[in-house]
């Protein structure tokens, strides 16, 4: 296995260090210019680049089985590691859906075999997502997948009967429901954020109430009956009030913001392009901007992607008939950048916090064989993303590693990119570019799975 | 101006321009031959994705006294449904050689997809998208209003000239618009042409016909009719029809029933007696008689709901005249007109 020895990078953005990674971990750390290379190692110039753990992404859709015309578990997960991601949770909404030992073990195994980043399904809350009778939990717990999130993602669990089971039934096994926080009857036919503009331009609200009240009900759900419970994709002022009370209160919940909630608004909507068009919807200024001041003082817990790729029929249309969702694993960090560093509202350290150690202690994927979110320390397993804060790039869809294009943030210009990415000292990206091997799988990744 | 896809879009100047040029098509109706020979040669669409009657054969019938030739393409029924039909849909007329597209679609921002995706380098006019706008049916209204509120006001029930107000825009005065406002393209496109026409708008509907957002409209909103009718004393009322089509979806049920709806919100005689004398009615229909408007009123003398329709039809060549025939200056006398055309 090639060892790297990665020269003058600034660890979480602080002091220098030359950083050996050898067999699969952070072997050594030394102040930099202190260590010399390891003989055969191959060296890389870090004097631009801050090293960060492995990022982990707590909600990934990677669209197989199924629709394989939008991405597969192979074309996802490499987008994820261009991205700078060594683990992904791969949501349930499959065809069919991952409700099921076989499926999750089927997600599983493609994962393992692709070899791009540990790929951890994530089971489905109901059979078929369809909100009525609990899924095989404690199978799909058991099963190689080892899953523990569970989640109706796409769907809310909005029966509360439901979702007290299913808090209650994963008590068993340390496993949390994540919740889709969206109240059907209140979101009927809905397209977009209701408010000023969904008023002028004439498309359904979906109310911020929504969202907020389903959280609200599942905080105290997971209060009553003593367990865990996470917030997906949290987008409005309301919702990051009601988990920063419950926090207050000692109740169990972790919340996630996405890099788009935290950078867009609903006034994209304006000239209908679907491309904008994702679930919850883009919300307003007040809203992103009570997202960023929750994650900036804890209440949300991690940033993740909802990765939610379309083929081009998806989003080439009018906006009601256009799919909702949106791309995100290759923009994530540089967004998270922009958003949150750029304005001294993060630092790197934080950064990592947000988008490793905690997403991957909320999956309980921080301990074990093959443990993720681990600090950049010596002896720690070597999932290292180098990234570059100083190489502005225009982000155009075509040249991502996703095989959809519909990224919101196309034309726009992000403050850095991901240079490498190192999955237990495997180098799945270098010099930001995928590392394929054959058949589209990462190089070397048979010699390691 | 490209396209007419939203009154929100529209300059004063414009606006002004396009009531202008309705008063001149107005003129030509009432000949004998009716028909001009302006737009010969070209072919105009009716791209009608939703069920309109009333709407397509008054876009037909502006065209063909035009001279164009219409092809009516409706997709109503169909399984058009998903959007890569209304792409394909563009491409095919596109390859066509269609001059003009006029587009009613069930989903709000259609025909801006229609007219800025590239799928098609025409003029795209917006026959109504979902619960978004219907400009022409505003501009309609708004000549009709200007005709009969312009600079002189008459009683209701004669008929002033077809220059009243040519050149002039609404300043000062007072409309209601009465109804479902929340599913109405027909309100939001009043709402904000009337506002930049210098008229002054009150929206009355029950709170649960007041889309969430609606406050920040140029315009104020008021939940009881009878105090808009009789305390502001609105110059013209336009009363919106009442969609029970669209009462079923996202929750449905917005009022308790016809009844008390007709109760609160209908125009009936009682009500228009509050009115001023020279204070008019309009509809955009189909009226629901008993329901938002009572016959006695929709068939009163302050009633100018069938003179509309003939306008809409003068509004609609003034349109279609201004996009196809590149025209950019106002023509400001009926002999001009017609040297011009």
């Amino acid at each position: 296995m090639t060892t790297y020895f990665i020269s003058n990078v600034a660890p979480y953005g602080n002091d220098r260090v030359d950083m050996t990674l050898s067999d699969g971990v952070i072997s050594h750390i030394a102040a930099a210019g202190t260590a010399a290379a390891p003989e055969g190692a191959t060296v890389i110039d870090g004097s631009d680049l801050i090293a960060l753990p492995g990022l982990v992404d707590l909600h990934t859709h990677l669209r197989e089985p199924g629709r394989e015309d939008a991405e597969t578990v192979l074309s996802g997960t490499r987008a994820a590691a261009l991205g700078g991601f060594t683990a992904v949770h791969a949501m349930a909404n499959t065809t069919p859906v991952q409700d099921t030992a076989g499926v999750v073990e089927q997600v599983w195994r493609l994962g393992k075999e692709a070899g791009w980043v540990d790929v951890h399904p994530v089971g489905a809350v109901s059979v078929g997502l369809a909100g009525k009778q609990l899924a095989e939990l404690g199978a799909m717990a058991d099963s190689r997948a080892q899953v523990t999130v569970f989640s109706d993602d796409g769907k809310c669990v909005d029966d509360p009967v439901l979702m007290r089971r299913a808090l209650e039934y994963v008590k068993a096994f340390d496993g949390v429901i994540s919740q889709h926080a969206q109240e059907p009857r209140l979101t009927e036919n809905a397209q977009m954020n209701e408010g000023i503009v969904s008023a002028e331009i004439g498309l359904t609200g979906w109310p911020a109430v929504a969202e907020e009240s389903i959280i609200a009900r599942d905080v105290l759900l997971a209060e009553h009956v003593g367990s865990r419970v996470h917030i997906c994709h949290l987008s409005t002022a309301g919702s990051v009030e009601i988990v920063r009370w419950a926090k207050a209160r000692g109740i169990n919940v972790t919340a996630e913001a996405t890099p788009h909630h935290i950078m867009l608004t609903d006034e994209l909507a304006r000239g209908y392009n679907p491309v904008f068009k994702v679930n919850p919807p883009l919300r307003t200024e007040a809203d992103a901007e009570a997202v960023r001041a929750g994650l900036e003082d804890g209440t949300i817990d991690i940033v993740a992607t909802d990765h939610a790729p379309h083929t081009v029929e998806d989003k080439d249309c009018e906006w009601n008939a256009a799919a909702f969702g949106m791309t995100g694993l290759e923009t994530a960090l540089p967004v998270v950048h922009k958003i949150m560093v750029e304005t001294g509202r993060l630092t790197w350290e934080q950064v990592a916090q947000v988008l490793s150690t905690n997403p991957a202690r909320i999956g309980r994927i921080d301990t074990g064989d093959n443990p993720q979110g681990r600090p950049l320390a010596v002896g720690e397993p070597a999932n290292v993303v180098l990234y570059n804060p100083a190489a502005p790039v225009i982000v155009d869809p075509r040249l991502q590693g996703t095989a959809s294009n519909n990224s919101p943030f196309a034309g726009m210009e992000l403050p850095g990119r991901v240079e490498a990415t190192f999955l237990r000292g495997r180098a799945t990206v270098l010099g930001g570019v995928a590392q394929d091997g054959e058949d589209g799988r990462a190089a070397g990744a048979e010699l390691h799975a | 101006m490209k396209h007419l896809l939203n009154t929100a879009d529209l300059s004063l100047e414009e606006a002004i321009l396009l009531l202008d040029t309705t008063a001149q098509m107005a003129a030509t109706q009432s000949r004998e031959i009716k028909k001009l020979p302006t737009l010969r040669g070209r072919t105009v669409v009716n791209l009608f994705f939703e069920d309109s009657t009333r709407t397509r054969i008054s876009f037909e019938t502006a065209a063909k006294r035009l001279s164009a030739d219409v092809i009516n393409f409706s997709a109503k029924g169909s399984s058009v449904s998903k959007g890569e039909s209304l792409k394909d849909t563009a491409l095919t007329l596109d390859a066509m050689g269609a001059d003009a597209v006029i587009i009613r679609h069930q989903a709000s921002g259609a025909p801006h997809t229609l007219a800025h995706s590239g799928w098609l380098d025409v003029p795209v006019i917006n026959a109504g998208d979902g619960t978004h706008q219907h400009p022409t049916q505003a501009l309609l209204d708004a000549f009709t209003l200007r005709r009969h509120l312009g600079e002189q006001l008459v009683p209701a029930g004669e008929l002033p000239a077809l220059n009243n107000g040519l050149g002039k825009d609404l300043t000062g005065r007072k409309i209601a618009i009465v109804g479902d406002v929340l599913h109405s393209r027909v309100a939001r496109s009043n709402v904000f042409l009337l506002h930049t026409l210098g008229a002054q708008v009150t929206l009355v509907a029950p709170p649960t016909l007041v889309p969430v957002g609606a406050e920040t409209w140029p315009c104020e909103i008021s939940y009881h009719l009878d105090e808009v009718l009789r305390d502001w004393q609105p110059d013209a009322v336009i009363m919106l029809r009442i969609q029970r089509e669209r009462m079923g979806g996202a929750g449905g049920g917005y009022f308790p029933s016809p009844l008390e709806y007709t109760r609160n919100f209908g125009l009936d005689v009682r009500r228009m007696n509050y009115l001023a004398d020279h204070a008019i009615v309009l509809h955009p229909g189909p009226m629901n008689r008993g329901l938002e408007i009572s016959a006695q009123a929709a068939d009163s003398h302050r009633s100018v709901i069938v003179e509309q329709v003939s306008n809409g039809v003068a509004v609609r060549m003034a349109a279609l005249y201004l996009l196809l025939a590149g025209e950019s200056q106002p023509a400001t006398s009926d002999s001009n007109v017609k040297a011009e055309l």
